[in-house]
């Protein structure tokens, strides 16, 4: 039994079933959806299970050399807790799981996003206006000052747009307009990027099984 | 007094983590909650999972809309699942074969769907309305001419005209847009730190 | 010729979705190939840092995507294994997302037969684990508590790919080929900033115009962007190398250019039309 062959096959059947939607909608692309769905739940639970908890949680609490730590048994009732949320009578439980993800996440982001996005971003404008170059990259680094503080003028809310403030919005929701158009752009790449992806699977792996060589 | 508890735990655990970033003695304690935080985590994939299947059961169950295909799901998991625990997750067992032929391509095909969607809202949405809306245009049309090596066919400097806007106004636009939500993020922080944002606690009973 | 653009307009869209289609099976079909001309940009500086690390160097490398990105990242990756393992540079590989762990075997398992590269000694899979920043940051101070065995559950203490690595410090850039949270955001985070560790990467078409901030800052070395960063790639390492395999994101770049001036038309059509409803409109007015 050629292995290769049938995944090829139900991978092409799977992959049309699923573009049928664009037709409209009808039983196939329903149940490739459905099918996806429950296979993905499925990954993820064997994955959390191999790479996670058992090396990191019950490796750690049962060790193979022998022996238990106790102390183990406490992420392990916070994770549990976290199951309690599908019980009425128990779901209170799970906040102290939460607030356990909740506070570690907080705490550790609001460092990083401090250090990385704000810290080092204002000071790489700042900094751009003092290296040197030729009048045209001396012309950008103006240009992308004025588009940092304009933008940020611009999604400054607290007073109304007007007058100098005004000004400065409107150059800023300018620029921003520039930047969207460029992420509009990669965008439409990224998804016209998936679409060929597919294509050639379908064009070069499965057609070849039928004969059919291009 | 029943959300004192989670509130202690969320401000003590975020104190330790900002704290070990300057104190060195806290070091230790963080890399325990760290090591805590990935098993915590990890539960909640189970949670998905459990909600998953319960969704799908009382469809069964009561005969809602669709509910013919909710054994497709069901048996989806249980398949993924089975194979995954009795066969092992290695290179050509069940569970390997399933995810590279079935979900794979079931994936990628997913997201290529976007591409039509996209070719169609362009075709009935993007309309050149004002005159930013045609800066937008025009920005876009540059980038996607550059993106691709029919722009430098067209002329040789559409390439570096389309890395100068990304370098300049588009760095400029998501720098500005980076430092803002950078902090809101630190505010939103510290404000779920000292318990002033309580809103992923759920109701107050 | 008014009542045809106004019909226009109004055109089943399942008419367009026909027309995109052929815009990407007819290149395809017809092997149409252009040349890639490599200027100089994000694509170009990741190739040259990694260019400039010595032989026996150790770069971590991170799947964080899954195949809903496989057509963009996936090519990124064959390209990356491949000019690592010619350099003789040592690849340990990870993933902050579950899927990435496969799609990353496949990558390395692929290269490394075809280069006669071992895994453990020359390049390794951890595997994946939840927590991402998180993760990033525990990783910091020591690898083995996080990943004390690899992908199939051999312990790495004793692995040769694995000596001298104790923490993220030791190695000497990290990758990551990202299709949203976590990751590079992450990696430029928790990693870079707070570890002094260059990081490169690959993205998504989506997400690159948001990681430029990064790039002019130079928190990031070097940034593959969609599948025109992996083409860039897959061309700049075949010209060094003249066995490399053949990738799969040049031969889409013509399927590429031509979708790309298909949507341009249906925006100008979609405006021409949008233009002459709006006259007529005044005109009746």
């Amino acid at each position: 039994m050629n292995w290769e062959v049938i995944g090829i096959w139900l991978g092409a059947l799977l992959s049309l079933s699923l573009y049928s939607f664009l037709y409209k909608d009808n039983p196939f692309y329903k149940f490739a959806e459905h099918l996806f769905v429950g296979m993905s739940a499925g990954y993820w639970v064997i994955y959390t299970i191999m790479n996670v908890l058992v090396p990191n949680w019950w490796q750690n609490m049962v060790p193979p050399s022998g022996g238990f730590q106790p102390i183990w048994i406490i992420p392990g009732v916070l994770g549990l807790f976290m199951l309690f949320r599908l019980i009425p009578k128990l779901s209170s439980y799970s906040r102290l799981s939460l607030a356990l993800i909740v506070g570690t996440g907080a705490g550790l982001s609001m460092t990083a996003m401090l250090q990385t996005n704000a810290l080092a971003q204002v000071h790489g404008t700042i900094i751009s206006l003092g290296t040197g170059g030729g009048w045209f990259d001396w012309v950008s680094n103006i240009i992308m000052v004025t588009g940092v503080v304009c933008g940020l003028v611009y999604f400054f809310f607290s007073k109304p747009h007007e007058g100098v403030m005004g000004g400065a919005a409107n150059v800023g929701i300018t620029l921003l307009m520039v930047a969207f158009g460029a992420s509009f752009g990669y965008t439409v790449m990224a998804r016209i990027s998936l679409l060929i992806g597919q294509t050639q699977f379908l064009l070069f792996d499965w057609l070849p099984t039928m004969g059919i060589n291009l | 007094m029943r959300l004192a508890i989670p509130l202690t735990i969320t401000f003590v655990a975020g104190m330790i983590m900002i704290l070990q970033f300057f104190v060195p003695a806290t070091q230790s304690l963080g890399e325990s909650l760290q090591e805590w935080y990935m098993i915590v985590a990890s539960f909640a994939i189970f949670l998905g999972a459990m909600n998953l299947i319960t969704v799908h059961v009382h469809k069964i169950r009561f005969r809602a809309k669709n509910w013919k295909y909710s054994p497709v799901t069901i048996a989806g998991f249980a398949a993924m699942v089975l194979t995954g625990l009795f066969m092992g997750i290695e290179t050509g067992r069940p569970f390997d074969f399933m995810f590279t032929t079935m979900m794979v391509p079931m994936g990628a095909t997913m997201f290529s769907l976007l591409a039509f969607f996209v070719a169609s809202a362009a075709f009935r949405a993007f309309r050149a309305s004002n005159w930013r809306a045609t800066l937008l245009l025009a920005s876009a049309f540059i980038v996607m001419l550059g993106r691709v090596p029919i722009g430098s066919m067209i002329w040789n400097r559409i390439p570096l005209v389309s890395e100068w806007i990304m370098q300049v106004p588009n760095l400029a636009g998501q720098r500005a847009v980076m430092i803002g939500a950078a902090m809101g993020m630190v505010a939103t922080s510290l404000r779920m730190i000292f318990g002033i944002e309580r809103s992923y606690l759920g109701g107050t009973d | 010729m008014a009542k045809f653009i106004e019909k226009l307009g109004t055109v089943d869209r399942r008419v367009i979705f026909l027309l995109m289609a052929l815009a990407v099976i007819l290149p395809l079909a017809f092997r149409m190939n252009l040349p890639i001309p490599i200027e100089e940009g994000p694509s170009k500086d990741l190739y040259d840092a990694i260019e400039a690390l010595p032989p026996g160097s150790r770069v971590l490398l991170s799947f964080d995507y899954d195949p809903s990105t496989m057509p963009e990242l996936q090519p990124m990756a064959v390209a990356l294994a491949q000019h690592l393992m010619t350099k003789d540079i040592k690849i340990v590989s990870m993933a902050l997302w579950p899927m990435g762990v496969s799609l990353g075997n496949e990558a390395l398992t692929m290269v490394g037969d075809s280069l006669g590269r071992e895994e453990y000694v020359d390049w390794v899979n951890l595997g994946y684990k939840t927590g991402g920043g998180v993760l990033i940051v525990r990783m910091g101070s020591n690898i083995q508590t996080v990943f004390p065995n690899d992908y199939d559950g051999n312990p790495i203490a004793d692995m040769p790919v694995m000596e001298g690595v104790n923490k993220l410090g030791d190695f000497d850039m990290i990758i990551s080929l990202s299709a949203g949270d976590p990751g590079i955001p992450a990696w430029v985070m928790m990693a870079g900033d707070r570890f002094n560790i260059p990081i490169g990467g690959g993205c998504t078409a989506v997400s690159a115009p948001q990681f430029y901030p990064y790039l002019g800052t130079g928190q990031m070395v070097g940034l593959l962007g969609g599948l025109k960063g992996a083409a860039d790639y897959e061309t700049m390492v075949r010209l060094e190398e003249d066995d490399a395999a053949p990738g799969t994101a040049t031969p889409g770049m013509a399927a590429q250019s031509v979708a790309h001036l298909v949507i341009m038309l249906f925006i100008i059509i979609g405006n021409i039309a949008y233009l002459s409803t709006k006259q007529k409109k005044g005109g009746l007015r």
